[in-house]
């Protein structure tokens, strides 16, 4: 540990808030009628992340197992609401979407978890909030995103494809073989952001948790390699994800006798 | 959409079903492998309830030509190759399932292999999709308006070559068509379907020539009307 990071009160806070009046300024100037929005998310941004605050302090106080995988579950959940609340087809697609969204997220999210947690990272008491909660939002939230990117893909694959799975299952295919192509290029999807983000690491982007990490005292080479932990494991948990959604959501697309089910009415 | 559909459809022969737009026809072809499930009712294969057959293995002995066909990615070849890759084995009793044999029989020549599936023109495609087909090794082989977006020498000539494998092979053939006169000149058997229902099903020379119904001989005479003045 170098020096401590340099405390942030609440008017170095205040004067911060005064760079959000850059882009209120902007937008007042060329009639964007972002204002408003802006304000409303600044404000939003402050209280969440304030109580969040609270929050951790409290967990990390009282840091009782239960809690701790009670918040977990918590936000396993807002991530699979988030995920599927923007996908197409309608309210009857989300539905149908939205269980195997949570199981394939909480799965993906949680095998990585254990894996870091108990292997990589060693952490003590096996339910320490300090690290679980920062890893698994950093995991949960990749996660959220391959869930979303692979859903929405498969979900547009298998339509524009329905031709094709169809001469498939004429040809005496089983419906795993018929999507095979579907599913394929929507696991592609999923994983491109992240191979991206693997590419660029360090070069183009300087991760946030680093980024703290390195502002907060930590050496930078123990940052970066608390950085590479942490680009691995959301490498793994979006994959883990992403063929979850895809081995699963896909059978919901056929009938037990192998047959395409007619497209969804929106 | 069918309601009421009771009708015998001869092994070894060629039929046809015929009607207008909105009959049924489609519907009630994807039935018989079922790419589909009828509500209620019950179709047969070789006298046995199709339910009771593997679907996959129905599927394999029921081929399925669609209207417009779906080539897979790469060449000719490897769209044939992947049919044995899926599993199952082919029920080959009466078409063998070789390529070049198969190539033959849709009456492309051999070097179509190497081209590419999606460059074919429509009746290439449609002779791919049906040599696709047949590489499962079918009994019986359905088509679905296999000539719609074809042009007329182009479609007379895929008749000419479903005739030709259906003689040589001994292949059951149920063809969906709005083109009756290919109906007539190739088909042994007649099915007049509208609005759902069974209109009424024969041999082809008997109900084209000599329709006892009143409206399948309306819909025969249209179609002869609107050829005269198209």
């Amino acid at each position: 540990m170098a020096e401590p990071a340099v405390d942030i009160g609440w008017v170095q806070l205040a004067l911060a808030s005064a760079l959000v009046l850059v882009a209120i300024a902007l937008s007042a100037w060329q009639r964007l009628g972002l204002g408003k929005s802006l304000v409303i998310g600044a404000i939003r941004a402050l209280i969440q992340l304030t109580l969040i605050g609270y929050v951790l302090v409290w967990l990390f106080n009282t840091s009782r197992w239960y809690f701790v995988l009670g918040v977990l579950l918590l936000m396993t959940v807002t991530a699979t609401l988030a995920a599927t609340s923007r996908q197409p087809g309608g309210l009857q697609a989300q539905r149908r979407l939205r269980p195997i969204c949570f199981v394939s997220i909480l799965v993906g999210s949680t095998l990585t978890l254990v894996y870091v947690g108990a292997v990589v990272v060693d952490v003590a008491p096996w339910y320490n909030p300090r690290y679980l909660i920062p890893l698994f939002g950093m995991i949960v939230g990749n996660s959220m995103n391959g869930a979303a990117l692979a859903a929405e893909r498969l979900q547009s694959e298998m339509e524009a494809g329905r031709a094709q799975i169809e001469a498939y299952l004429a040809l005496g295919a089983t419906p795993q073989q018929a999507s095979a192509e579907p599913a394929r290029r929507a696991t592609v999807a999923a994983m491109i952001p992240t191979i991206n983000a693997l590419a660029v690491v360090g070069v183009v982007s300087l991760p946030g948790m680093m980024t703290g990490q390195i502002l907060a005292g930590s050496a930078p080479t123990l940052a970066v390699r608390y950085q590479l932990v942490v680009v691995f494991m959301l490498t793994a948990a979006t994959a883990l994800t992403a063929a979850g959604i895809v081995l699963w959501y896909r059978r919901t697309f056929f009938t037990t006798a192998a047959q395409l089910l007619p497209r969804v009415p929106v | 959409m069918l309601a009421g559909v009771t009708v015998d459809l001869p092994k070894g022969g060629f039929s046809a079903l015929i009607g207008p737009s909105g009959a049924g026809k489609t519907t009630l072809l994807r039935l018989l492998n079922r790419l589909d499930d009828p509500i209620s009712g019950v179709v047969r294969f070789l006298g046995r309830p199709i339910v009771d057959f593997p679907v996959r293995e129905l599927r394999r002995r029921v081929g399925f030509v669609f209207q417009t066909p779906a080539m897979f990615p790469g060449t000719v070849t490897e769209n044939l190759a992947v049919v044995p890759t899926l599993g199952g084995k082919a029920t080959a009793t009466r078409v063998p399932v070789h390529m070049g044999e198969i190539l033959r029989l849709v009456e492309l020549s051999a070097d179509f292999g190497d081209r590419i599936a999606a460059d074919l023109s429509g009746g290439e495609k449609q002779r791919m999709a049906l040599a696709r087909a047949l590489m499962t090794g079918p009994e019986a082989l359905l088509l679905d308006e296999p000539t719609a977006a074809l042009d007329p020498e182009v479609a007379e000539h895929l008749m000419h070559t479903l005739q030709r494998l259906r003689e040589s092979t001994g292949l059951t053939i149920v063809m969906v068509t709005h083109r009756l006169s290919e109906a007539r000149f190739a088909s042994t058997y007649a099915v007049m379907l509208e609005a759902g229902r069974v209109v009424e099903a024969g041999p082809s020379a008997r109900l084209f020539s000599a329709p006892i119904e009143t409206r399948t001989r309306e819909f025969i005479t249209a179609d002869e009307g609107g050829k005269n003045h198209g």
